[in-house]
């Protein structure tokens, strides 16, 4: 059985045979009645989910910061968006791509002075920065009452299951041709021994830049498909709890690794989901898991190993680590 | 000739201690520079000077005629600068090759948004990177460990990773501190034949910090000697070996030992 598990896993074609399949599934889900909207919301949420916990991986896996601003980025994708969606574009096709872009620009630009920080502090100081910054955001949003103040927005809904599936295949396609080039490996370098990093001629600015920018881009534009989700976005939806959910999430599948960033916003969504009809206690079972799991497998269920799928043919040499 | 390196009245204070004073070293292009002393000299300090881990309080670093102090370590690294570490400092948890890899990419010039899409220049580049880090892994025996982890390598197998690294930089100038540490007598005396052929083969010139005696007359065109943070002699092998402060130095004044 492993060894079938074994020669699925080194398989090259499986991947993009299970993305077409994939992409052919969500787009005859636009058409045809095979999935309840219900069923759609929920795939659209482990979309959003991927790509957070993707995104976020670069910053506090690969990189080995630790940054809580997540959700921050994602208010910023959301109501950049949002303002497109609502104010400034006429109803079209590229009314969602536009606007998801655009969110993903505008965090990504905020993201730069957040990486210049970074020079100065790591870790828990990191963390009290980032924290900091989401705070601003929050509160910032709620004060400006072009963009609804603490009343939020209203934005069409306009996310639909193959363009939340597109954005996840481009997340995933770029942090993983990201992590596996000189950029990734001097990230890599910097979380191992920034001192060493600096001694091989690591450009250790451009790289913290490079990471922090490319994972703010995508906090935004998960956050853009989110805000077109749920006809509503107010600053509330983006406070510290969401950014907690995407911290989980990423240590539930396991720091630097991408696979284990889908299986970690899989199990997440699915869990909240089934976990629904206990209300109120599902929020104690949750974080029950994660202790147990940072007890009993602290580096998560993929933490420093990647899917052979996702590692370029060109470095399969490499060992699966153990 | 000008110096490769040229270390001019320099000072380094961390709070009252003085762990360099007004310290000159001068390294010819081409040489293989000693630098010895008692422990707590301040040869590592002098090191991480150099290299940019530290800022000098005062004085000056040139390096081919350019100032380097307060330049940022990466970028003296760029510079033609290469180190090794009296701690080991590899990647443990990353392949032999790829901690040279990580040094070699200095030399890859493709951008951000190339890396991203994976189009120009990029899979060239890294088909080259992987190759000629291979092949510069041959000679120091490493070739078929590339894809272990660094950390589960033996004690000098790390310690000749760590100089493979270096040279991944392509430096013109090759710091090692303290690279026979740990090494008996015969491992000793194969390193100074490796280093040999590692600054012949290169072309680097080499400044090494070491305590095997035998090693450093061996091996070093010129020595400079340390105690206290200063300068106490400065010359040929054999002119160190019948300086007297030197020896004093090394066996304490007066009769002590």
């Amino acid at each position: 059985m492993s060894r079938f598990l074994d020669s699925v896993a080194r398989c090259r074609w499986a991947l993009p045979a299970l993305v077409s399949a994939g992409f052919a599934f969500v787009v005859a889900c636009e058409f045809f009645p095979i999935l309840n909207d219900y069923s759609k919301v929920v795939l659209i949420t482990v979309g959003i989910n991927i790509i957070l916990c993707a995104s976020l991986n670069l910053v506090n896996g690969y990189m080995g910061e630790f940054s809580v601003g997540h959700a921050g980025f994602m208010a910023l994708g959301a109501y950049a968006s949002a303002l497109m969606t609502i104010k400034w574009l006429p109803a079209s096709f590229f009314e969602l791509p536009m606007g998801v872009l655009f969110g993903g620009v505008v965090a990504a630009l905020i993201g730069f002075p957040l990486a210049l920080l970074s020079f100065k502090t790591r870790g828990d100081y990191l963390a009290i920065i980032t924290l900091a910054f989401l705070m601003i955001v929050k509160s910032a949003i709620e004060n400006i009452s072009y963009l609804g103040g603490p009343r939020g927005m209203t934005p069409p809904v306009l996310t639909t299951l193959p363009w939340t599936f597109f954005w996840v295949v481009v997340t995933l396609w770029v942090i993983r041709n990201l992590v596996y080039s000189k950029f990734g490996r001097a990230i890599t370098a910097i979380r191992e021994d920034e001192i060493a990093a600096n001694a091989m001629g690591v450009r250790v600015r451009e790289a913290k830049i490079l990471a922090f920018v490319t994972s703010s881009f995508f906090g935004g534009v998960a956050g853009a498909l989110y805000a077109q989700v749920n006809f509503f976005i107010d600053p509330k939806s983006f406070d510290i709890v969401k950014s907690t959910e995407i911290l989980v999430m990423v240590y539930l599948g396991g720091i630097a690794s991408l696979g284990g960033s889908i299986i970690g916003a899989v199990i997440f969504t699915i869990l909240l989901q089934v976990l629904q009809p206990l209300g109120t206690w599902r929020m104690v079972i949750l974080p029950l898991i994660l202790v147990l799991l940072m007890l009993f497998r602290p580096r998560g269920i993929m933490g420093m190993r990647e899917l052979p799928w996702f590692v370029p043919a060109r470095e399969l040499f490499k060992r699966l680590r153990p | 000739m000008s110096a490769l390196l040229e270390i001019d009245h320099l000072t380094k204070r961390f709070g009252g201690l003085c762990a360099i004073s007004n310290c000159d070293v001068k390294v010819e292009a081409g040489h293989t520079h000693g630098i010895i002393g008692p422990n707590g000299a301040g040869k590592t300090t002098l090191f991480n000077l150099i290299t940019g881990i530290y800022k000098p309080t005062e004085g000056h670093i040139r390096f081919r005629g350019e100032s380097i102090s307060g330049l940022r370590p990466g970028r003296i690294a760029l510079k033609g600068v290469g180190r090794t570490f009296q701690n080991i400092r590899l990647l443990k948890s990353q392949t032999v090759l790829e901690n040279v890899r990580i040094a070699f990419d200095s030399q890859l010039h493709y951008s951000p948004l190339e890396a991203m899409l994976r189009v120009n220049r990029f899979g060239r580049d890294e088909t080259k990177s992987v190759a000629a880090c291979l092949e510069l892994l041959d000679p120091f025996g490493l070739a078929d460990h590339a894809h272990d982890l660094a950390g589960d390598l033996p004690y000098g197998s790390q310690r000749k990773l760590e100089i493979a690294r270096a040279l991944a930089l392509k430096p013109d100038l090759l710091l090692l501190d303290e690279p026979a540490a740990g090494m008996n007598t015969g491992e000793t005396s194969d390193l100074t034949t490796f280093l040999r052929w590692v600054k012949e083969h290169y072309r680097v010139t080499l400044v090494l910090i070491e305590h095997h005696m035998h090693l450093v007359m061996n091996l070093c065109d010129r020595i400079t000697v340390l105690d206290f943070g200063k300068t106490i002699a400065d010359g040929t092998p054999d002119e160190i070996r019948a300086n007297p402060r030197v020896i004093e130095a090394y066996l304490g004044g007066e009769g002590d030992e």
